[in-house]
C-alpha cells in the first residue's frame, strides 16, 4: 500500500530538482525544461489530494495547468527564438536589459 | 505490486529529472524530460486519473518536448555546455542550500500532516460508476464552464503571440519612382 505522503514526497523531490536546474542553469532552453519539471511536481500533488480527498477538482485544475504550460511553452520559445536570432549563443545572462 | 510500481516509477522520475539538470547538452535534456514525464504518467494510473495521464503522454510528451527539438534543431544550439566552471562564483553552494532548505521544509510538512485533512468533495465525487473521463468531463463543463473557454481565448492568444514573435522583421521597402 502505497501512502499518500509518499506521493508528496516524490513531489516535493521533483519539485527541488526543478528548482535548482532552474537556478544552476544558464541555457534558456534547459531553464524552461526545469520549469515543466517544476509544473508537473505540482500535478502530481494535485492529483493526490484529488483522490484522497474525493474531489474532481484537483483533476481539473491538473487540466488548465497543462493547458496554460503548453501556451506559456509556446510564447516562451517564441521570444527564445527572437532573442537568439539576433544574437546567437546568447545565455541568460546576457539578455538581463529589457532592450535588444 | 503497487510499491514496487511506485518505487520504479519515482525513480525513473527523479533520474530524469536530475538528467535534466546534470546533462550539458540540451537535446539529452529534452529526452531526459521526457522519462520525467512518462513516470508522471504512470504516477497518474496508479493514482486513478486515467485522462490526464492519457493527456500528459500526447501533449507533454508528444507536443511539447517535439517542440523543444524542434526549436533546438532550427537554432542549433545542440551542442554541449560547459558546465565544469561556475559562472557566478558561489551560486551552486547557494542554489543547493534553498533547494534543500526547501525540500526539508516540503517533508516535514507531508511527514507531520500524514492524515490528510480538508472538506470532502465540494464540486462533485470522483468515486462513482461513470468512469474517470466522464466525470472529469461532466464537471468540466458544467461546474468549470467560464474557465474552460477563458482557456480557448487563452490558447488563441497565445498562438497569435507565438507568430508575431517568431516572425522575421521585414525588410524595409526600397523606395523607387
Amino acid at each position: 500500500m502505497v501512502e499518500d505522503s509518499w506521493y508528496l514526497i516524490l513531489s516535493a523531490l521533483l519539485f527541488t530538482i526543478g528548482g535548482a536546474g532552474l537556478l544552476v542553469r544558464r541555457n534558456p532552453l534547459v531553464m524552461f525544461m526545469c520549469v515543466e519539471l517544476m509544473l508537473n511536481a505540482v500535478n502530481i500533488t494535485f492529483v493526490t489530494f484529488a483522490r484522497t480527498l474525493d474531489d474532481v477538482g484537483g483533476q481539473v485544475v491538473v487540466f488548465f495547468v497543462l493547458v496554460v504550460a503548453a501556451a506559456e511553452v509556446v510564447v516562451g520559445l517564441g521570444i527564445i527564438v527572437s532573442i537568439l536570432r539576433r544574437r546567437p549563443g546568447a545565455t541568460a545572462d546576457d539578455v538581463s536589459l529589457l532592450r535588444g | 505490486m503497487d510499491v514496487a510500481v511506485f518505487v520504479v516509477a519515482g525513480a525513473i522520475i527523479l533520474g530524469g529529472a536530475l538528467g535534466v539538470v546534470i546533462s550539458p547538452n540540451p537535446v539529452h535534456s529534452a529526452l531526459m524530460l521526457v522519462a520525467t514525464l512518462f513516470g508522471v504518467a504512470v504516477i497518474f494510473v496508479q493514482q486513478e486519473a486515467h485522462f490526464l495521464a492519457a493527456v500528459q503522454v500526447i501533449v507533454y510528451a508528444g507536443a511539447i518536448v517535439v517542440l523543444f527539438l524542434f526549436v533546438i534543431m532550427l537554432l542549433g544550439v545542440d551542442k554541449a555546455e560547459q558546465l565544469s566552471t561556475e559562472p557566478l562564483g558561489g551560486q551552486r553552494p547557494a542554489a543547493a542550500a534553498v533547494a534543500l532548505a526547501g525540500l526539508g521544509l516540503v517533508v516535514l510538512l507531508a511527514v507531520q500532516a500524514a492524515e490528510i485533512t480538508g472538506a470532502r468533495a465540494v464540486s462533485g465525487e470522483l468515486s462513482g460508476e461513470d468512469s474517470n473521463l466522464e466525470i472529469l468531463g461532466r464537471s468540466l463543463f458544467t461546474d468549470y464552464l467560464f474557465a474552460f473557454e477563458a482557456t480557448s481565448a487563452l490558447l488563441v492568444i497565445a498562438v497569435v503571440g507565438a507568430v508575431v514573435l517568431a516572425r522575421r522583421p521585414q525588410e524595409p521597402v526600397a523606395e523607387s519612382d
